[in-house]
């Protein structure tokens, strides 16, 4: 039997159902390890019914959060305007056959179409590349962490002790609205908009993955630290496990700017991306899709 | 394990303790943002409300719900941002005697101090423990107020051990979210 080509809405299918249904693993060992060095008896009842729920979502093959999210995706390499189309109608089965709950509506009139479509819907970023294959990310963001989000313009003057005032504000201010342990995006310079657009793609960083840049990569452990002795702990019930990560990206700045954004994931940072290759093959992995 | 059994009374909750963790049985719905503002409005216009609201045990959530033939199933439902409906809430527990909220991430000081004067705790559930919440919330009772969509909606379960779930506000005005904030070290 020939087996064919999937179509990019068949795989666009594929995704969401492993993204949703499958935490990435170094999420669950980060979970793990907290649980291990957790103290507090509430918040050990919190990773405990967390890690019961990634097994059950996964036996069963049911998304792990009914939150499940805005689907927001990354195409990069060699692709069309049509794959646009394709993604959309992907959208739309999953919505229907996973099941997703049908999260889009109207801003206004918070009409609700049924389906995760509508006008900008779903998210897409495109970076074409000379790549012969076709890479699709996605990451479906729950509103609890997305409805976290800020950005500050700060001075200048204000440096790094105001960069990491405002990161540890951010998350501590988030309370248990974030669904804690969270994993921290954070973008730093850019645009407004491409501030916000890198904390949120920092999410797609596995956390066993260390930051190139060896002067994030010590930011990136302060914070871990820091953040984690505050107290605030799982649902901010408190305990010694507010975050599982902290990924940072940076990009260069207009001279009078200072830009930081941060995007919070909640403990259910998902992700899924397939790679499908001039041959058609498609390979599906949880890694970094950037 | 302490499961409590609803419809719970004034004097259930008010035993509470700070910090317990207990599971619930019996009649539970569903309530977000658009199902407290059409619940405010009918009581409002003197409208009659879906029966279940008063007294009940609500839980903020909005379920993914599968229809099965003429009935419907439960595929994941964990709770949702409370604060979202601390606008609405002082008054949905005055108007309607709610005694006992789930939520996630805890409710202004203005809803704890309603909930003092009418008898009325906040129940923590794990936030995104979807599957784990939704297996004590199999048996669907029915829903109302579907035109709102799958999340808004009002759904109706009878509860079978549903939780585990923290007293994280108590009937007397004590905060568990409040206690970590003021202690938090940054």
């Amino acid at each position: 039997m020939i087996k064919l080509p999937e179509t990019i809405e068949e795989v666009v299918v594929k995704l969401l159902r492993i993204a949703n249904t499958r935490l990435p693993s170094d999420i669950g060992w980060a979970l793990e390890a907290s649980a291990g060095w957790e103290t507090n008896e509430i918040a050990y009842s919190q990773l405990g019914c967390i890690m019961d729920n990634i097994k059950k979502a996964e036996y069963l093959g049911k998304p792990m959060c009914q939150d499940t999210g805005i689907p927001v995706f990354y195409v990069s390499g060699k692709f069309d305007s049509s794959i646009a189309r394709s993604i959309e109608c992907g959208v739309r089965r999953a919505t229907q056959t996973i099941p997703l709950r049908p999260n889009t509506v109207d801003p206004l009139t918070r009409r609700n179409a049924g389906d995760n479509l509508g006008a900008g819907m779903p998210i897409i970023h495109y970076r074409p590349t000379n790549d012969e294959f076709t890479e699709i990310t996605v990451l479906p963001k729950g509103a609890g962490s997305e409805n976290m989000t800020k950005l500050k313009m700060l001075d200048p003057a204000d440096g790094i002790t105001g960069v990491k005032k405002f990161i540890v504000d951010s998350v501590l201010d988030a309370g248990g609205r974030p669904c804690p342990p969270t994993v921290v995006g954070v973008g730093i310079g850019g645009t407004a908009d491409r501030c916000i657009e890198m904390a949120k793609e920092a999410l797609l960083v596995p956390l066993d993955r260390s930051n190139d840049d060896p002067d994030l990569k010590q930011l990136e452990e302060e914070l871990f630290v820091k953040l984690n002795a505050s107290g605030l702990g799982p649902m901010g019930l408190g305990g010694d496990t507010t975050v599982l990560g902290v990924n940072i990206k940076k990009m260069c700045c207009h001279t009078a700017s200072l830009p930081v954004a941060v995007n919070i994931g909640c403990w259910a940072t998902r992700r899924a991306t397939a790679r499908i290759g001039k041959d058609g093959t498609v390979e599906y992995s949880q890694g970094d899709g950037q | 394990m302490k499961v409590l059994q609803a419809p719970l009374s004034e004097n259930d909750v008010r035993s509470l303790r700070l910090g317990e963790i207990v599971y619930i049985s019996g009649p539970v719905i569903t309530g977000r943002d658009e199902m407290h503002i059409r619940a405010l409005e009918y009581a409002k216009d003197g409208k009659a409300v879906p029966s279940g609201i008063n007294g009940s045990v609500l839980y903020h959530c909005g379920p993914i719900m599968k229809k099965d033939g003429d009935s419907w199933a439960v595929v994941a439902a964990g709770p949702t941002t409370s604060a979202r409906m601390n606008s609405l809430e002082a008054e949905m527990i005055s108007v309607f005697d709610i005694r006992a909220i789930i939520g996630k991430g805890g409710m202004s000081t203005e809803t704890s101090e309603t909930m003092k004067t009418t008898g009325c705790v906040y129940l923590a559930a794990t936030g995104g423990a979807a599957v784990t919440l939704a297996e004590g919330l199999s048996s669907v009772v029915g829903v109302e107020w579907l035109d709102l969509g799958m999340p808004e909606a009002m759904w109706k379960f009878n509860a079978n051990r549903l939780g585990p779930l923290v007293v994280a506000m108590d009937a007397e005005g004590n905060s568990l979210y409040e206690a970590v904030r003021r202690s938090l070290k940054r």
